[in-house]
Parts: C-alpha cells; sequence; structure tokens
C-alpha cells in the first residue's frame, strides 16, 4: 500500500464532527431568528405609520389619538444618557486601566482587577435602584448648583442618575479590556521610550496609550453599545417621558425602556403597540451592531500587531 | 608602580564625573515634569478610587436599606402585597433556580461542542467559519432586551409557540448567555499547546480520542470558569424575562411547563422596587443583598477556579 488509511472508516468521527459543527451553526440560526422576529412585525408597523414619520418626527407619543411615532425623541433619549454616561466612565475606566497596567505593582493589580470585574457582575436591577434612591438624591441632587440647566431638585426621575449608573456599569468593561490592551504593548516599547529619558507619565501616554489605541477605542466602543442596550437602569432611573433633549437632568424616555415597559404583560399580538415594539427593536438591533462590528474589528487589527 | 597609582585616582575622577553629570542632569528635569508626573499618577488612582466607591456605596446602601427584613421568612414566604412584613421570595428563588437549570443543561453541550468545532474542526480560512465566529462575537454584544423580542416572536408565540412558561424564559436566558460560554471555551481551548494534539495523534489516537482525553480534560478549568460566570449574568438579567412572561405576582411554586406562570429573583425586586411603599422598599433591597451574596460568590469561586488551575505550559 502506498498511502496510510484508516482500518475503518470511522463513521463515529464525522458523525461528531457533523454534531459539533451544528452547535455552532446554531449560533447563526440565533440571529437568524432575531432577525426574522424582528422583521416581520417592523414591516407590519410601516405599512401604518409611514417611515418618514416614524424616522423624522421628534413626537413619540403612542398613547395619544391620533398616536405619534417619531422614534427620533427615544433615540436622543437614548445618546443622552449614553453621552453622559461615557463622559463618566471614559475617564474613570482609561485611568483605572492605565493605574492597573502602567503603576500598580503585581499583587495590587491581581487583586483590583478581579474586584473591578465583580462591579461587572452585579445585577443591573440593583444599579438602577442604587442610582434611583442614592445617586439620585445623595450626589445629583445634593451637588447640582441650583437652577442650572433647569434645576436638579423635587425629580424622581432624571437621564443622568441613570447615567451614572449605566456609567458604573461600564467602568469596568472600559478598564479591564483596555488594560489587556496595554499590558500586550511589548517592553521594548517602555524601554525604548526610558532610555531616551522619558518619564513614567510621558511613557504611558505617548508611548503605551497610542500603541494600545485600536485595542482601546474598541473597549470604549463595546462600552457604548452596552450603555444604548441596557435597559433596566433607565428604566427604574431614567423616568418615562419621551422628550429629544440632551439635558441630564430632564427625565427622559429610552429605546430599551420604551420596549419594556410596553411589551410587559400581555399585549395583543397584532396591535400598532406590539409592532411599534419590534421597529424600536430593530432600531436598537442595527444600531448596536454596528458599534459591535467596529469593536470586534478593531480588536482583530490590534490582535494581528502585536500577537 | 606609577601606573596603577595613577589609575585609581584617574577611576575615581572618572566615576565622580558621571556622577556629576548625571546628577546634573536628573536637576536639570524640569520641575514641571517632576509635578505632572505625580499629579497624573494621583488622577490614575482617583479614577481607580471613584468607582471602588460606587461598588462600596452600593453595597452599603443594599446592607444599610435591607437587612432589617432578612430572616428566613423571606425564602420561606410567598409575596403578598396585604402584608409586606410576611411577604417573601420563595416562588421568585424557586423559579430562578429553575431557570438555571435549564441554561446549564442547554448551554453546556451547545457552548462546549460550538468551541470545539471553531478551535479544532473549523477552516478558518473559509467564510462561512469565519461568518460563525464574527456571528458568535456579535451575538456577546447584542442588548438582552431583544433577547426578549426573540424570545417573545419566536418561543413564547411564532414558531415555537410555547407560552408564557417558564421554559420558554429557560431558553431565552439560555440563547443570551451561549456566546459568553462559547467565547469562554474557545479561550480554554485555545490555550492548550498543539505539541499535546500532536503527541496524541502521533501515538495512534483519532481526532476525537484526542479531544476527548487530552484536550478536554485540560481545559476544563477555563469552560468552568467561563459557565460560572455566564449563569450568574443569566441569573441577574431581568429585561429580557419582562417580555417573555416572568409575571410578577406569582403565589405558588413555579413549575417549568404550568402556564400558569412564573417568577425570577431580579423581577421579583424589580417589581417591589416599583412600589412606593417604604415596606416593598425594603423588600426590595434585602432581595438584592440574597442576589449579591449568590453572585459574588459565584464570581469569586470562578475567579479562584481561574487562577488555581490556570495551566502554564
Amino acid at each position: 500500500m502506498s498511502r496510510l488509511e484508516a482500518q475503518s472508516p470511522r463513521y463515529g468521527e464525522k458523525a461528531i464532527h457533523g454534531l459539533l459543527a451544528v452547535c455552532g451553526i446554531l449560533s447563526v440560526l440565533t440571529t437568524t431568528a432575531i432577525v426574522i422576529s424582528l422583521i416581520g412585525p417592523t414591516i407590519g408597523f410601516f405599512k401604518i405609520v409611514p417611515a418618514s414619520e416614524f424616522f423624522f418626527s421628534f413626537d413619540w407619543t403612542p398613547q395619544f389619538e391620533p398616536p405619534g411615532f417619531g422614534v427620533l425623541a427615544i433615540v436622543i433619549g437614548t445618546l443622552n444618557v449614553t453621552l453622559w454616561a461615557m463622559l463618566f466612565a471614559i475617564p474613570i475606566g482609561l485611568g483605572a486601566a492605565i493605574y492597573l497596567s502602567e503603576y500598580a505593582p503585581p499583587r495590587v493589580r491581581k487583586t483590583l482587577k478581579p474586584v473591578l470585574e465583580v462591579l461587572a457582575g452585579i445585577p443591573t436591577v440593583a444599579i438602577g435602584l442604587f442610582a434611583l434612591t442614592f445617586l439620585l438624591p445623595h450626589l445629583i441632587q445634593a451637588l447640582w448648583p441650583g437652577g442650572f440647566l433647569g434645576g436638579a431638585d423635587g425629580k424622581p426621575f432624571m437621564a443622568l442618575a441613570a447615567s451614572l449608573g449605566i456609567g458604573l456599569m461600564v467602568v469596568p468593561i472600559i478598564a479591564s479590556l483596555s488594560d489587556d490592551a496595554m499590558t500586550a504593548v511589548p517592553r521594548g516599547l517602555r524601554e525604548g521610550a526610558y532610555a531616551l529619558g522619558a518619564t513614567k507619565a510621558r511613557v504611558a501616554t505617548g508611548v503605551v496609550f497610542p500603541a494600545a489605541l485600536s485595542g482601546i477605542v474598541a473597549s470604549i466602543v463595546l462600552a457604548i453599545s452596552r450603555a444604548v442596550g441596557e435597559t433596566m437602569i433607565v428604566v427604574i432611573a431614567g423616568g418615562s417621558n419621551p422628550h429629544a433633549t440632551f439635558n441630564p437632568v430632564e427625565s427622559i424616555q429610552a429605546m430599551t425602556s420604551y420596549i419594556a415597559v410596553t411589551a410587559t404583560g400581555d399585549i395583543p399580538t397584532g396591535s400598532i403597540d406590539y409592532k411599534s415594539v419590534f421597529a424600536v427593536g430593530t432600531v436598537l438591533f442595527f444600531m448596536t451592531l454596528v458599534m459591535n462590528v467596529i469593536s470586534i474589528r478593531l480588536v482583530r487589527r490590534f490582535r494581528e500587531v502585536y500577537d | 608602580m606609577r601606573g596603577s597609582e595613577a589609575a585609581v585616582p584617574r577611576s575615581r575622577l572618572a566615576v565622580a564625573g558621571a556622577r556629576a553629570t548625571t546628577l546634573a542632569m536628573l536637576r536639570q528635569q524640569p520641575r514641571g515634569d517632576v509635578i505632572r508626573n505625580a499629579a497624573f499618577a494621583a488622577m490614575l488612582l482617583l479614577a481607580v478610587l471613584i468607582a471602588l466607591a460606587g461598588l462600596l456605596a452600593l453595597l452599603i446602601q443594599a446592607f444599610a436599606k435591607g437587612a432589617s427584613a432578612l430572616s428566613p421568612d423571606l425564602f420561606t414566604n410567598p409575596p403578598s402585597t396585604a402584608f409586606p412584613d410576611k411577604a417573601g421570595f420563595r416562588p421568585a428563588i424557586i423559579g430562578s433556580l429553575e431557570l438555571i437549570a435549564g441554561v446549564v443543561v442547554f448551554v453546556v453541550p451547545v457552548g462546549i461542542g460550538a468551541a470545539l468545532y471553531l478551535e479544532e474542526y473549523a477552516d478558518s480560512s473559509r467564510w462561512w467559519n469565519r461568518l460563525i465566529e464574527l456571528n458568535v462575537q456579535n451575538l456577546a454584544a447584542v442588548p438582552s432586551i431583544i433577547y426578549g423580542i426573540l424570545g417573545l416572536a419566536f418561543i413564547v408565540r411564532g414558531p415555537l409557540d410555547l407560552g408564557f412558561i417558564l421554559a420558554a424564559g429557560s431558553m431565552t436566558l439560555a440563547l443570551l448567555v451561549l456566546p459568553m460560554v462559547i467565547i469562554a471555551s474557545r479561550e480554554a481551548i485555545r490555550a492548550v499547546p498543539d505539541s499535546i494534539r500532536q503527541g496524541s495523534l502521533a501515538l495512534g489516537a483519532t481526532k476525537w480520542q484526542t479531544i476527548r482525553a487530552q484536550v478536554l480534560p485540560a481545559s476544563i478549568p477555563g469552560i468552568a470558569t467561563g459557565v460560572i460566570l455566564a449563569v450568574s449574568r443569566a441569573l441577574g438579567e431581568t429585561a429580557p424575562l419582562l417580555l417573555v412572561g416572568a409575571t410578577v405576582f406569582v403565589t405558588f411554586d413555579p413549575t417549568p411547563f404550568s402556564p400558569d406562570g412564573y417568577s425570577a429573583m431580579p423581577v421579583q425586586i424589580f417589581n417591589y422596587a416599583l412600589r412606593p411603599q417604604e415596606e416593598f422598599q425594603t423588600l426590595a433591597f434585602a432581595g438584592i443583598i440574597v442576589m449579591l451574596v449568590v453572585l459574588l460568590a459565584m464570581n469569586s469561586f470562578a475567579i479562584w477556579l481561574r487562577n488555581r488551575y490556570e495551566q502554564r505550559w
């Protein structure tokens, strides 16, 4: 015999190969199922509500007669919360990441990183309730300067409370992933900079940070995607007042909170409310999809450079 | 004689000269640099402290507000609107345990299977395998409420049409955390060096025998860590359950296929939290304490597992 051949056809091996492939394909089917379940009712929705109203109007009043379905009001509600959450979370998360990767002694790093990751594991109901009953009265209303932007006193809900809660939730995402990116930067780059007389702060900000930039940006994009998709914190602390504003001390409604509030309970399948949930879901899905793909691409590029 | 005599002072001179130069250089380092350096380090530390303060404040507040309601009643009594001092979480706890059991049963085989396929079998130069990979990474970051919509349209109604039963909630949560398990398992499998596989194949083992006897045992700790973290995520999720019928007021012990509805721990907490009366707020915080204790224990165990069994090849 000139070739090495197996003694038996090994059907078992092939069956296992097939079985494992099915497991992999199941994940693709999940995405397909998500798209299918969103598309159907969304098309039904656009048969009733013109796309021009949905995409270009600022009135989101589904319960009025006649109802208004201008999705921009709740898209901006989501962006409002996300904007302020990121203004809080990006500096804190990046500061923590630079500290972890460049300054912290190994022992401190080894305990600090899991502790920060614990923060990522706290249920969002708990964070939402914390934002509503602690951050709102004891931090925001206590420190807000008087009547600035309409004042913060006496408001039971506001975007900023949800923002700080979400910020707290995404800090560990930014810190942990950016720390991974910065520790992956080769030592040689740092030592070269030290040899040229750079101070520690210069090395961290001028060498390591730019070298890890694509990983850092990926962590921030992922954090934004999380913030946009977060539900419970905005439901509990953000209010339910569809309102196109970036004012942090206003009560708003986010896309996710509209979905959560409207689709709870047994709403009739064919109703316009039911369909509007899917239309909003489609917008949300594609917004986060774009950000996720950008983030995945950036991480991949970063890995290619240093691995 | 004269040569060595001269050599000593000359080398001393050189050292002294080098020291003087270095000191002069260091003194030349602008004051601003030194201050900027210290200020930068202080800012970084401040960032870490703010994050930790947030975590600490959350824990302290939960204990301060909820501790008074911690009692065995919390675990044994059903919820009640009339008697908040007697109300508990029993159906919610049972519901959460059943939900999680379903998640584990689904997610462990399918998650590990998909990870094995992607790491051991899939040829990553093929577009369909790259598609699966991108798809898993994207699914891991799809908002949880979208999974709720999927569960509502596909599992509760639509093709599967199971109705608002606990098993539907369990399936929704399983789909939600499946990508986490796949990603963690892939990393654990990738960490097993190729030499192990080649040694096994060279001894005549088939591919599956190699995976079963060498690759899987070596990657079990990493996979277990991923599964625990995924389960703790599923345990804390509220939003998708709101859409697939975790109806909030359940006073009986839920069962997986009963059409009477079910409840889960985070949903019950949410329901209590929405009520204006002080007693229900206290109950919500007591529920949060219970969940935090369970989740912190699970996460710490996962991290311990990762550190304890992390193999250096």
